[in-house]
């Protein structure tokens, strides 16, 4: 009897690939080009960390209006080019702006900001990269719409220049407001 | 009309390859001896007809040969001549004929240097090969012909290779990492032809081994030169990103690692038989799953091929066919492999099987973490991503207690050896490692830093078991001299290999905790101080090329006053295809590489730019030579070479004996 059962467990491997095979399979028909947060229509995870400056900061401190969530870190490019618009948009008071410094380094951080300007309300350090996953970023810049009830509602991958601003941004938040009221 | 030559000429290899993976086969199995002699003079002529198709499309290439599609789209009048060479393999068609060229190479080489095989067994080898050639062969025809015309009407020039490609990296990484790749084929292909005769014994293992070795020393340089090319042309600044094109060759060697190792017990001691043929399974299964991941478009990643589904149905055909195939054949045969000896919980038999737990355990985090998100989209139409923080999470506890058996692995005996030998072995060099691992960190950087010191106690450690050990086997040896020239080839490739792991850690670890960056923004006569150096930007041209134009900037560097280097990062457009790509300055060195890559312009003269102080990186590659070369120099070793004679007369009459004995039996 156990003879039988040390045979059959000979053939695990190739129903294992098989099962694998299902998926590779599936797999090839998913349309990867989109990438939407898992997290669209969903509240913000929670988290206890601290700013860049390094004072604690968790998930009450954000504010209590609809407000932007930007991912950047020192070592990104593109994010000195959308850094820009961050300017106007919050010299110009038109909506908050949340940094979450991504899988950066504190000094370089602190460094960055006073070299180029912080547009930031403040900016969560994410060392580890934790709440990066849980939001589940791709890759520094990108940006997240947060309501009023700290619920995502919008996700942009990569720079966010006046153009998108003005294209997908102003509508989205249009909508938003509108449906608040 | 030449160009229809290169269709015809894969056609013919198609025709010898279906051939190759039928008739000796069934020769081998049924006896006929004329049906087994065939596999060598067909292996001979699908090399041939693969080398000319190879030549054609280099031809149509040198020569602008634009009424060919895939010449059209990665060529262009003005690319240089030896990129136009190297074009060849710039997009997924050529690249294929490419992988496919060197199977024929490697089936060559096999025909070549299997004299001392049993004829039965090189007919079943080759084979083998025969039948994966002909899927592959069938895959291009059918859907990937680089030979596919443009008609009626050609476009007058091409559309141009990729910038990032056009580069010394390039030219050589691709052909290296599938020459590797598709050297495990020749493993799985010994494996499987040890399944269907039935001959699971020390001999094949023997056979085996340098095949291997080459195979894992070609991947090892394929490798690293893949994350030399990703560090100064990409720009991403790192030696290893965990991107999900990279991390297949990495599974591939991690189970090429663990087969090696296994091999080597097999060989020497006649047992985890079944265990190393599912390695050399799935070390080959991990080369063919990289292909089908970077040619089906299943995963989004920095450099895949364009996206075709239907080239991933049928590359999915080939390794359901290869895979699933040779997992139900070990299934079937497994029960007939027995171990020859046995061994005790202490000996060096454990020591290599906790070493082959561990890099499976490895490989498997890292496939999972690759092909997760795919699951997770599969099972739930939900996207996620997993970054480097898992992979470093998972992978750097591994490699740590890898490390800390590998230093245990040499020193142990076979069959049994006594837990007090083991210590007062290793006992002292447990100590000084420990000790010096606390005290160098504290003393050169004059703070306690746990990354630092493990690093240091880890490679102290390898290199001292390294020493206790060579030691111990020229002990009784009456010079040094003699002792050392007593060792065989093997023990120095083994020692050598192992030694580019403490080179490996070293600089893995040192550059991933003490490099440093900087993005700034720079006028001319303006610098920036990072890592103790001075970064003075004197000024910017504009440079052109044959096919680019573009800024250079000059950037001195000066340490203490004093000028250490001139650096000249440029940032050009190229011209056909409009695209930008940015061409760092590296000033390399053995203790430390600084960088400079060029951003954007701004402002009237200012530019942004981001300088990197990267801190040992330079011995991740050197690592990799050190390995490359040491299983390069334990293949040679005389034992695989001295068995010919012997074998060739009096294992080639049982051969077939053996597998008529399996038949009943099955």
């Amino acid at each position: 009897m156990s003879a039988i059962i040390q045979r059959w467990k000979l053939f695990i491997p190739v129903l294992a690939f098989v099962a694998l095979s299902a998926l590779l399979w599936r797999g090839l028909y998913l349309d990867t080009s989109e990438l939407p947060s898992m997290l669209i229509d969903k509240p913000m995870p929670a988290f206890e960390l601290t700013t860049v400056e390094g004072e604690p900061v968790s998930i009450d401190d954000l504010p209590g209006e609809m407000f932007l969530l930007n991912v950047w870190g020192s070592y990104c490019l593109p994010c000195l080019v959308e850094h820009p618009t961050f300017m106007r948009l919050s010299e110009e008071g038109e909506i908050p702006v949340v940094g979450v410094n991504y899988r950066d380094r504190k000094d370089l951080a602190q460094e960055w900001l006073e070299d180029n300007g912080d547009p930031f309300a403040f900016s969560i350090l994410d060392e580890s990269g934790r709440l990066g996953i849980d939001l589940g970023v791709y890759g520094a810049p990108e940006t997240y719409l947060v309501d009023a009830n700290g619920v995502i509602r919008y996700r942009h991958v990569s720079v966010l220049d006046e153009n998108v601003w003005q294209q997908e941004f102003i509508p989205a938040i249009t909508e938003l407001r509108s449906e608040s009221q | 009309m030449i160009p229809e030559l290169g269709s015809f000429s894969l056609i013919l290899a198609l025709c010898l390859s279906v051939i190759l993976g039928s008739l000796p086969v069934i020769g081998a199995q049924t006896g006929n001896l004329l049906w087994m002699s065939l596999a060598r003079p067909l292996t001979a002529g699908i090399f041939v007809f693969l080398g000319i198709a190879l030549a054609i499309l280099i031809f149509a290439f040198m020569t602008d040969d634009f009424s060919v599609q895939f010449v059209a789209q990665h060529s262009n009048t003005m690319l240089p001549d030896r990129y136009k060479f190297t074009a060849a393999w710039g997009g997924h068609e050529g690249s294929f004929l490419v992988w496919t060229f060197m199977l024929g190479g490697w089936m060559l080489a096999v025909a070549i240097f299997s004299k001392s095989m049993p004829i039965d067994f090189i007919a079943r080898v080759l084979g083998v090969l025969g039948i994966l050639c002909t899927a592959y062969i069938l895959f291009m025809l059918a859907t990937s012909n680089p030979f596919d015309r443009i008609v009626p009407l050609p476009p007058a020039d091409g559309a141009d290779l990729n910038s990032a490609l056009q580069d010394i990296g390039f030219i050589i990484h691709p052909p290296t990492l599938y020459m590797g790749y598709v050297g495990f084929s020749v493993v799985f292909a010994f494996a499987i032809a040890a399944l269907l005769s039935g001959r699971l014994d020390a001999a094949w293992a023997r056979w085996s081994r340098p095949w291997a070795n080459v195979a894992w020393a070609i991947l090892t340089l394929g490798i690293a030169l893949g994350s030399w090319w990703a560090y100064y042309e990409l720009g991403w600044g790192g030696w290893w990103a965990w991107d999900p094109v990279e991390n297949p060759p990495l599974i591939t060697w991690l189970f090429g690692t663990a087969l090696l190792h296994s091999l080597a017990v097999t060989e020497k001691r006649g047992v985890f038989k079944s265990w190393t043929v599912m390695l050399a399974i799935l070390a080959f299964a991990g080369s063919l799953l990289g292909t089908f991941i970077t040619r089906s478009g299943l995963l989004t990643s920095v450099h895949a091929f364009a996206s075709d589904p239907d080239r991933g149905i049928f590359i999915l055909g080939i390794l359901g066919l290869a895979i699933g195939g040779s997992l139900l054949l070990f299934a079937l045969r497994a029960p007939l492999m027995k171990s020859e000896a046995s061994f005790g919980g202490n000996s060096r038999e454990i020591f290599l099987l906790i070493n082959n737990v561990l890099l499976v355990v490895s490989a498997a985090s890292v496939f999972l973490g690759t092909l997760f998100p795919m699951i997770y989209q599969a099972l739930t139409d939900d996207l996620i991503s997993i970054g480097p923080p898992y992979f470093n999470a998972v992978f750097v506890p591994l490699m740590i207690l890898l490390v800390l058996f590998l230093g245990i692995g040499p020193l142990s005996r076979w069959k049994r050896t006594s837990s007090a030998y083991l210590v007062a072995q290793l006992g002292k060099v447990a100590a000084v490692s420990l000790a010096l691992g606390v005290v160098l960190p504290l003393v050169v950087l004059l703070e306690f830093s746990l990354a630092a010191t493990i690093t240091v106690a880890l490679a102290t450690w390898i290199l001292l078991a390294i020493v206790k050990d060579g030691g111990n086997r020229i002990a009784n040896k009456s010079s040094v001299s003699k002792g050392l020239r007593s060792l065989p080839l093997s023990y120095y490739g083994m020692q050598t290999a192992h030694f580019g792991v403490a080179v490996l850690l070293v600089g893995a670890a040192l550059t991933s905790y003490f490099s440093s960056e900087r993005s700034v923004l720079l006028v001319p006569g303006q610098s920036t101080q990072l890592g103790g150096y001075d970064f003075t930007l004197q000024g910017t041209e504009a440079v052109s090329g044959p096919n680019y134009i573009g800024d250079q900037a000059e950037i001195t560097v000066a340490r203490n006053g004093e000028t250490v280097k001139v650096l000249f990062p440029e940032k050009r457009v190229y011209l056909a295809s409009g695209s930008p790509s940015t061409e760092m300055a590296i000033d390399a060195g053995f203790l430390r590489d600084l960088f400079v890559t060029l951003g954007e312009k701004r402002g009237e003269q200012g530019w942004t730019m981001t300088i990197y102080v990267k801190p040992f990186v330079r011995w991740v590659w050197l690592a990799a030579i050190l390995m490359a070369v040491g299983s390069s120099v334990s293949a040679l070793d005389k034992r695989y070479r001295r068995l010919r004679k012997p074998t060739l007369d009096t294992e080639q009459v049982p051969g077939h004996a053996v597998s008529g004995k399996l038949r009943t039996a099955s």
